[in-house]
């Protein structure tokens, strides 16, 4: 299927008119557009996602999505958040979608009936963060192994990982970090300050 | 010809007696066979195995050493080249290739990632594949260029031609961790 070259720039529409249009669509559940360095970010209700993100394929020409991926707001109430990216070809524009979930249920439909991608992101998510897809076609860890007890992202998880064992299949071990990880910081300093120097887990 | 005994004599070449024989001992001889086709097992898991391709072509040229074999079957091999981040879900399937190679088998550890885990200290990599298998030689780098492969490879022939081969010989192998040696013997631990 061969991609479609983007529309004149005229008659191209910007993100923020999409993003505008969805909330027509969807309602209440979709909040307003949050403007950040010319990206355009939207934050779906958990209850409407799947109705929003077939609204951006279907009717939005939304027909990428460029990544899955999920964060761990730890401590608060929703504890979790899916983030969607999407780009249209046709109107050359990035869109990104949000939603926030629960730590005690963390479940979100799958988007891929809608992208075919979304299929290994979201195992991806599922082995990092333990949220689970309902409706995804083969939900099983990716990285890290079936019976595998831990799920590695969540912020309580440290880096150097933990000890584990499936006889015959895989085993782990706490990494030893020396110091912690080298990191450098974001500074105006010369090159010595930002060089990496051990932060401490 | 005869010399006294104290003299421990590698090679002795006496054209007059027939013009091409050569004594020697048969230790010598067969470390000689043995380091000039080290047959690799090219464990080739990232970007490493580019480097390693790269040694194997005609540019850095791994056949003058006689290593141009890349045997991916494990049964005609002799070093196993581990290049490469091993991860955890791999490493058993590693050692099970190991465990396939028949004796004398040496293991080159090419890189950062299969020496001690490289840039990756993390829940997902194996720090080093010497927590493993044993280890002859480290080649250091991320990536090693093709010439320091050669450099490792050289390194194990000289190792080969000067000791001995036998699998008791003095290799690099991490010891067990407390958890392993206190781990319940019922369940297979990877040390076994």
């Amino acid at each position: 299927m061969a991609v479609p070259s983007p529309l004149s720039p005229a008659k191209r529409r910007s993100a923020k008119e999409a993003a505008d249009l969805l909330r027509s669509e969807i309602g209440s559940d979709v909040t307003r557009p949050v403007k950040f360095r010319d990206e355009i970010t939207v934050s779906v209700k958990p209850a409407s996602i799947e109705a929003a993100l077939k609204h951006c394929k279907s009717k939005l020409d939304f027909n990428s999505l460029v990544d899955l991926c999920s964060v761990d707001h730890a401590g608060e109430s929703l504890r979790f958040e899916v983030i969607y990216h999407l780009y249209s070809f046709k109107h050359a524009c990035h869109l990104r979608i949000k939603t926030r979930i629960p730590e005690d249920e963390p479940s979100v439909p799958t988007a891929s009936r809608i992208w075919p991608t979304a299929d290994w992101h979201e195992r991806e998510v599922y082995d990092m963060m333990g949220i689970q897809f309902a409706g995804h076609p083969d939900l099983r860890r990716i990285l890290m192994w079936e019976g595998y007890p831990y799920f590695p992202l969540r912020k309580e998880f440290p880096l150097a990982g933990k000890e584990s064992d499936a006889p015959d299949i895989a085993f782990t071990d706490a990494a030893p970090l020396e110091g912690g990880p080298f990191v450098t910081t974001p500074t105006s300093g010369g090159t010595a300050d930002r060089e990496p120097r051990s932060r401490g887990e | 010809m005869a010399l006294p005994s104290s003299i421990k004599q590698a090679a002795a070449y006496d054209s007059k007696i027939e013009g091409n024989v050569i004594f020697t001992q048969m230790d010598a001889a067969t470390n000689w066979m043995r380091k000039n086709s080290l047959w690799p097992m090219p464990m080739g898991l990232a970007c490493c195995a580019i480097e390693l391709m790269a040694a194997a072509s005609s540019r850095f040229d791994i056949s003058r050493f006689g290593a141009e074999v890349m045997r991916f079957s494990p049964r005609q091999a002799d070093v196993m080249i581990v290049a490469g981040t091993v991860t955890y879900k791999m490493a058993l399937a590693v050692q099970r290739i190991y465990e396939q190679m028949a004796e004398p088998k040496w293991v080159i550890a090419m890189g950062a990632c299969a020496s001690s885990g490289g840039m990756y200290r993390s829940y997902a990599v194996l720090q080093g594949i010497d927590r493993l298998l044993p280890v002859d030689v480290y080649i250091s780098g991320c990536p090693p260029r093709p010439e320091a492969l050669l450099e490792g490879l050289m390194r194990l022939q000289e190792k080969i031609s000067s000791g001995d081969t036998g699998p008791d010989r003095p290799r690099a192998l991490v010891p067990p961790s407390d958890a392993q040696l206190t781990a319940d013997p019922a369940k297979k631990t990877m040390m076994a």
